[in-house]
């Protein structure tokens, strides 16, 4: 019974990817019902833009970095909140918090906290705290990764603790006669039984970075110039602020491709039995 | 012809249920005046927040008050998110029946999507109500000749704000009023850790005004007029290039509080920067006075206010008494809008600022674009202001309108993503130039 699923993607997936792809072969301006088809004038001047090579490397810098920030983290709190303790439950619990907010309301939060007049550090009075956060280029990226580790960490480390959970008990057993000790085992055995739940988190991680749109529109609208303009962002400005749906719709196919390609990739890294039991092997 | 059918009919089809939905009691397509109670009330879309959402919500009940048979729906907005809502609302035909706006290149892309109506008519049968404004307002109105929009609310030139405390703690006895004399006081303030000048400039049209004001005091208003008509190059006049170079000499002399790149002109916070001493001026739109009103405490009522027009540049070709700014802001009429709607519209723009909307403006630190205006002032707490505005808004050479309202939204874009650049000195005066002439003519 798989025609209700496929009848949603339908309706939901694939008529308006088909009707981007439509419309990025236009020169519609969104104020108008009638679409005006103007061939590849879009692409052209879409692929010939300086401004895309720069929202692609602020994409792939935010998607590089907040990978490199999360993993390791989620991770090694994946391994912390696995064992079983009634107290670790309860940091679990905790940790999970930041992901029930919404991303807007978490921006807006980090905004003021960040304010270099009125936030934290002004009030503190810490120097170190009163950087201008947003306003400089670097940092702003740097702000960003934060914040997005800060939301995203506990979700990860909620799928490693899963993962960590199904590596056989029968293996610690067998290393520890062998005289392995904590770290060795966490390299030797955790790691590599990890391979397919760090497969499917970067997954996770790597194409969801490509959406990241409400987040850095709140926190810096893309700036300071366009030092956090990211490949959603400059679509959003494209369309909704400048009136070119064509180029917008171009880059919103290039977002498509792109996460399709990455998923594609992370998945042949995997090797190709990643999709079957991972207990069958022992 | 079959396609053409279906189309018509389909689209007839979603008007009927769209009525349907929204409680259309009388029957549709009824024209006739003083038809059955009820009937379509025409939407009507502004922004939200202090000064201007009672007052513009005052204007509209007492009209709905007035006319039983001419009702009007009103939905706000905040700013920033105002012109994207509206444009998705426009390529849905959704538009509501009066369009609140800015006029200019904003307006200007909406009549060439034919999306508004021409009123060039109905104002030369109504010139009572044109002759009663200021008219320096239509310009940013009209478009190729023809008025595709009702100015309304008040006149909003660019002034310098300042705070008289910050000032006397510094040791500044006077306002500048030379460009050179402004560059020279700015260790002064920084001195006793005061930013001299706040600056909202994650809005980056904050920053522009900088631009507006410089380039016409060094090279007159003909200098970015050139730029507008499309003349090449317009953008590396030597007038051009002096003016981006000061604004970077500013930036570089600590002229602008730390931190302005992230911050946001919707929040207020450069106006409060400068009301609780962390700033001593800001250049900024007439409005920032009723803002400071409503959110500033005492600050005014204690006179720590003070305020006066942009600096001459030493030896700059520009007229002083140029200013830019808002001449007004602007009511469109949807063209999807049913006749009723549209009817209901026109008697609406007839009956605005009324001497209680008048009132109102002038309460709220406003001036109002009706000529004499400034009869109803002298009973204002806000009079020397007010009057302030009104000699500044009627004695200017010209009234040029914000550059991002004249331009087309793409070409404003570009221009604002410069500005953002040249103001973090990530680009040269000359890059910035040579950036800009490349959007000419497109």
């Amino acid at each position: 019974m798989a025609w209700p699923a496929l009848v949603a993607f339908t309706v939901f997936g694939l008529v308006p990817l088909v009707g981007v792809l439509v419309l990025s072969f236009s020169s519609w301006s969104g104020l108008t019902q009638d679409v005006p088809f103007s061939g590849l004038d879009s692409w052209k001047s879409t692929l010939t833009d300086p401004g895309l090579p720069h929202a692609l490397l602020v994409t792939f810098l935010i998607m590089a970095l907040s990978w490199l920030a999360q993993t390791p983290l989620s991770i090694l709190l994946g391994v912390f909140i696995a064992a079983h303790s009634r107290y670790r439950s309860v940091l679990a619990v905790l940790f999970f918090i930041p992901l029930l907010l919404s991303q807007a309301a978490i921006a807006i939060t980090y905004k003021m906290l960040l304010d270099p007049n009125f936030g934290l550090g002004a009030s503190l009075g810490w120097g170190f705290l009163q950087q201008d956060w947003l306003g400089e280029g670097n940092l702003a990226i740097g702000v960003v990764i934060f914040v997005v580790s800060w939301q995203w960490i506990p979700f990860h480390s909620l799928i490693y603790q899963g993962g960590v959970r199904q590596i056989p008990v029968a293996m610690y057993e067998a290393a520890e006669i062998d005289g392995a000790g904590r770290v060795r085992k966490f390299f030797s055995i955790t790691l590599p039984q990890l391979k397919y739940t760090i497969i499917t988190s970067s997954t996770l991680m790597v194409v969801g970075s490509l959406t990241f749109f409400d987040l850095i529109w709140v926190l810096t609208a893309g700036g300071p110039a366009d030092a956090t303009r990211a490949l959603a962002v400059d679509m959003y400005v494209r369309g909704f602020r400048t009136g070119q749906m064509g180029p917008a719709s171009a880059i919103a196919v290039i977002l498509v491709l792109l996460g399709l390609g990455l998923a594609l990739l992370l998945r042949r890294l995997g090797g190709r039995d990643t999709t079957e039991s991972q207990l069958e092997g022992i | 012809m079959k396609r053409r059918n279906f189309l018509s009919l389909t689209a007839g089809a979603a008007a009927a249920t769209g009525l349907a939905a929204c409680g259309n009691s009388g029957p549709a397509g009824d024209t006739s005046k003083g038809g059955s109670g009820g009937g379509d009330a025409a939407g009507y879309w502004f922004l939200s927040g202090p000064p201007g959402e009672p007052i513009r919500q005052g204007a509209v009940d007492r009209f709905n008050k007035a006319n039983p048979d001419n009702q009007i729906k009103v939905t706000t907005f905040q700013n920033d998110t105002y012109k994207d809502k509206l444009k998705t609302a426009l390529g849905a035909g959704q538009a509501p029946s009066i369009i609140w706006g800015w006029g200019g290149g904003g307006l200007k892309s909406y009549v060439d999507a034919g999306q508004v109506d021409d009123l060039t008519d109905w104002f030369a049968q109504n010139a009572a109500v044109k002759n009663k404004l200021f008219p320096a307002s239509f310009g940013p109105a009209t478009v190729d000749g023809k008025i595709y929009a009702m100015p309304a609310e008040t006149v909003q030139p660019i002034i310098v704000l300042y705070n008289k405390d910050a000032f006397a703690k510094a040791g500044v006895a006077n306002p500048p009023q030379t460009w050179s004399e402004l560059m020279s006081i700015l260790p002064k303030f920084n001195d006793k850790g005061i930013a001299p000048f706040s600056l909202a400039g994650q809005s980056r049209w904050t920053n522009m005004m900088w631009l507006e004001m410089l380039f016409d005091r060094i090279g007159g208003p003909e200098i970015f007029n050139n730029a507008y008509d499309g003349q090449k190059d317009a953008w590396s006049n030597p007038a051009a290039i002096d003016a981006l170079t000061k604004v970077q000499e500013l930036v570089n002399a600590k002229g602008f509080v730390k931190g302005f790149s992230s911050v946001t002109a919707d929040s207020n916070a450069d106006q409060a920067l400068l009301y609780r001493g962390k700033a001593a001026m800001e250049l900024h739109g007439s409005w920032s006075y009723g803002i400071i009103k409503a959110d500033g405490g005492s600050f005014i009522k204690d006179g720590k206010l003070g305020y006066f027009a942009f600096p001459a540049v030493d030896g700059g070709k520009g007229d002083p008494s140029n200013v830019y700014g808002n001449a007004g802001q602007f009511l469109s009429i949807s063209s999807k809008a049913s006749d009723k709607q549209k009817e209901t519209a026109k008697k609406f723009f007839a009956s605005m600022l009324d001497d209680t909307e008048q009132q109102g403006w002038i309460d709220s630190g406003g001036v109002p674009i009706v000529q004499g205006s400034n009869a109803k002032l002298a009973s204002s707490p806000d009079k020397d202001f007010l009057n302030f505005i009104y000699d500044v808004s009627s004695k200017a050479k010209n009234f040029g309108q914000s550059w991002d309202q004249a331009l087309s939204p793409s070409s404003a874009e570009t221009l604002l993503q410069n500005i953002s650049k040249l103001f973090q000195l990530q680009i040269t005066p000359q890059q910035f130039a040579t950036n800009m002439n490349a959007t000419i003519g497109k």
